[in-house]
């Protein structure tokens, strides 16, 4: 690709680019599967395989093109191919239908009905994109080209109005008029803190000191958040181009993207934009002839989730232990080998394109009065449409749980939602209708983070969840602060007590006395926020914590040492798959009970270690294995508790 | 090490000269080639980079993805963020360490598998997730694992 030396060289280039694709309404056969992480995992490697090898054996290579997208976020049913021009949706496409995608919807122009998204509610079938409640309901303006574009071609950002931005900028304003610009528009944040992007930048503008450094973080370790990683490797180009903004409006030369160690298909996209982009000379020396040089180097993490944390992540990136520094001094003064550095996370870098193009009044004219634009959240856990949902600040959690998450599965009950990573909190059912935002988040106890939204069911243990959390956190605590290290630790085994069923009455105050001294004396936001998890499910729900300590009961039936299983003698069919997988041999062949025929199944007690692999290995239509907590196994079990040698000898010959 | 390995090593640290911050990429693309790092490389690197071996082990040792032992030559990755942990991300991890007789972190007697637990993968739709080397498998039961086990020992 020859170099680009002027706005209008590429402007030319769009041209030439567009009049060669031409757009998706009326242009030639197109064929786009999604190539995203979630739909390799689910078999989309040999699906494209099987197209390549069609077109191939049809010799239609160079007639349809086969398009390797980035993710469009909803997961959940991939592996996802659209069939252009029409934009036929479909969905769970298997090597198998290859052949018929491209004999009926391609070239005949055809339905498949099984492919197509059936709404559960009304049986409806939609064929294309908006038709589908997932993404009828969400405002998508970040990530809805990552169907559109191959990540690994520069040419198809561009064609579709990419680095158009980058013109505006560089040609017709000043790095004060851009700062302003973004000033304007509102934009927080999108890492987790929410603070105003706007004065981060004109703070790092103003700072006295040189060389000055522009920083993608793309350490995202929020577990149950994907948005970055869908976005780093479905769409690189527009994180890279707000970078380049960015660079130009504080006066920085060089650039660095972080990107963690666990995806490596983002580290791998990241790293063919940052060539190409060079290539073309939108990176390098004297960028599109405006004089302005940026140049970016890439940097993978190596599995820390504290390094998430901006100065821990600088201390990395200078090629040290990434713990966090006291922040007396702000990054953006002193940051990156102590120069002024500004570090956006990647959803804030690729909503800068947008602002700059579309200009800050139509940014802030979406969302709330606090927050605006759009938000990407990860809809996880327990509901049926799972994904990546991008959708107006404001919009109420029930709206995105219900309308666009399609509700529970299951038929079962909302318990609540966890928002915020390790360092949010749980939000009961009751409060759904509250408008997401940063404000109302954080009023409830918990906080945006970086846009995780796990759903809980009635099968989740708020107490469970806690312990769970703080022993992630312990795990990933760099042990740099003492109130962090030894605070977490404390409350870990606090919590181990509770859901072992060995829980005191002076625990709960206990706990909040450990969180309250977290708070206010831990150094970096890891250790400041890791309460919030014990702290909000105490408030919310206190009534399962009295539960486990009181009653050594555990309501949701999940804290292994306060539940038992049985065997329903009168279900057990003796199949022997629960005795075949028990790690503890605590199964064994007994007798019916008196009047019933045949041999079922029986667990040991004093054996089983209630790992409940037998209750998930039980046949779905069987069901026999019953989980209980509170109260000792029922009288039911059968007679012949103790196997006799001859039962034993038995049970090895069939073995 | 032998000769081929210490000059693949050399070649690698060639190709950071005169970059500043470097040594934890220098790490990680030692592990992919070597798939962990020996005593003999931090030794090596030490004199080459003018770091002391202390510093590099602190590195080393406070980043997760880097193997300061053997590994086996499959590496079974259990996600447990939060997305797979409220779908049973635990009794995956559970049964996978019974099945390999080994506890997360180790590595099988004959090195052909380790076992580590990871905390997110960015595949939280399709929990429980496990990974085998390159490979992912989203909505992983029990059986599957049984399978995925079966297949590769």
């Amino acid at each position: 690709m020859p170099k680009l030396a002027s706005f209008q060289d590429l402007e030319d280039l769009r041209d030439r680019l567009r009049s060669r694709r031409d757009p998706d309404e009326s242009g030639p056969p197109k064929i786009a599967v999604c190539a995203g992480t979630g739909c390799l995992a689910l078999g989309a490697r040999k699906v494209i395989d099987a197209f390549r090898k069609e077109l191939d054996e049809r010799g239609l290579t160079k007639k349809i093109e086969l398009k390797e997208t980035g993710c469009p976020g909803f997961c959940e049913k991939g592996p996802i191919v659209v069939v252009y021009p029409q934009g036929v949706h479909y969905i769970k496409v298997n090597p198998g239908d290859v052949p018929e995608i491209l004999e009926e919807t391609v070239l005949k122009k055809r339905l498949i009905d099984r492919l197509l998204y059936v709404d559960p509610a009304t049986g409806a079938r939609a064929v294309h994109e908006d038709e589908i409640p997932f993404y009828k309901h969400q405002t998508r303006i970040l990530i809805n080209n990552n169907i559109k574009i191959n990540p690994k071609n520069i040419e198809d950002y561009i064609a579709q109005g990419g680095y158009s931005a980058l013109t505006r900028a560089l040609s017709g304003m000043t790095p004060q008029e851009v700062v302003e610009e973004v000033k304007r528009s509102g934009l927080r944040g999108r890492g987790g803190g929410g603070y105003p992007t706007g004065l981060k930048w004109d703070a790092t503008r103003k700072a006295s000191g040189s060389p000055k450094y522009v920083i993608v973080n793309c350490d995202e370790g929020d577990p149950g958040a994907f948005m970055d990683r869908a976005l780093m490797e479905g769409n690189p180009h527009s994180v890279l181009e707000g970078l380049v903004i960015g660079a130009y409006a504080t006066g920085s030369a060089e650039g660095f993207i972080y990107v963690r160690a666990e995806y490596p298909l983002a580290v791998e996209n990241a790293r063919i934009a940052i060539s190409q982009a060079r290539e073309l000379g939108l990176l390098g020396e004297d960028i599109l002839g405006s004089g302005f040089n940026f140049d970016v180097r890439l940097h993978r993490g190596a599995g820390a989730f504290v390094s998430g944390e901006s100065t821990a992540l600088i201390n990395a990136l200078e090629g040290r232990v990434g713990e966090p520094k006291p922040k007396y001094v702000h990054t953006s003064e002193r940051g990156l080998w102590n120069r002024p550095t500004l570090l956006n996370n990647v959803e804030t870098w690729a909503n800068i394109p947008l602002i700059i193009n579309r200009g800050s009044s139509w940014f802030s004219s979406i969302g709330t009065e606090g927050s605006k634009g759009t938000k990407i959240f990860s809809l996880v856990g327990k509901v049926n449409n799972t994904g990546l949902v991008e959708v107006p600040m404001g919009m109420t959690l029930r709206e995105i749980i219900c309308d666009i998450g399609g509700g529970i599965p299951g038929g079962k009950r909302v318990k609540g939602v966890q928002t915020g990573g390790p360092s949010g909190g749980i939000i009961p059912q009751e409060h759904l209708d509250t408008p997401v935002d940063f404000d109302r988040l954080t009023g409830l106890g918990s906080m945006m983070g970086s846009g995780s939204i796990i759903v809980l069911d009635e099968d989740t243990c708020a107490v469970d969840l806690a312990r769970y959390f703080v022993d992630f956190l312990c795990d990933e605590s760099c042990g740099k602060c003492v109130p962090c290290r030894e605070g977490l630790r404390q409350m870990r085994d606090i919590l181990s007590e509770i859901v072992a069923g060995r829980g005191r009455e002076e625990d709960l105050e206990t706990l909040q006395e450990i969180a309250g001294l977290m708070r206010s004396a831990s150094l970096c936001a890891l250790g400041r926020t890791a309460s919030n998890p014990v702290l909000s499910t105490i408030r919310h729900f206190e009534d399962e914590y009295e539960a486990h300590i009181r009653d050594r009961r555990c309501p949701a039936l999940v804290c292994e040492q306060l539940i038992s299983y049985f065997i329903r003698p009168d279900l057990c069919i003796a199949c022997g798959l629960c005795r075949e997988n028990c790690p503890q041999g605590a199964i064994y062949e007994g007798e019916g009970a008196e009047g019933e025929s045949g041999a079922i199944m029986v667990i040991d007690q004093s054996k089983c270690s209630r790992c409940g692999i037998c209750f998930h290995v039980c046949p779905p239509k069987v069901k026999a294995v019953e989980r209980v907590s509170g109260k000792s196994s029922p009288s039911s079990a059968p007679k012949a508790s103790i196997p006799s040698p001859r039962d034993a000898g038995k049970e090895g010959e069939r073995r | 090490m032998n000769a081929a390995d210490l000059k693949k090593v050399d070649e690698i640290i060639d190709g950071y000269r005169g970059q500043e911050g470097v040594l934890i990429q220098l790490l990680l693309d030692l592990q992919s080639e070597l798939h962990w790092i020996p005593r003999e490389v931090i030794d090596h690197l030490s004199e080459r980079l003018r770091v002391p071996t202390s510093q590099i082990y602190r590195i080393a040792s406070f980043y997760k993805a880097i193997n300061l032992s053997p590994v086996g030559r499959h590496m079974i990755q259990v996600c447990m963020g939060t997305a797979c942990q409220v779908r049973g991300a635990q009794k995956v991890l559970d049964y996978t360490a019974s099945r390999l007789n080994i506890r997360p972190e180790e590595t099988t007697p004959d090195l052909a598998f380790s076992l580590r637990k990871v905390n997110c993968l960015g595949c939280c739709s399709m929990g429980p997730v496990l990974t085998v080397d390159d490979e992912y498998h989203g909505g992983v039961t029990l059986e599957r694992v049984k399978k995925i086990l079966k297949k590769r020992s």
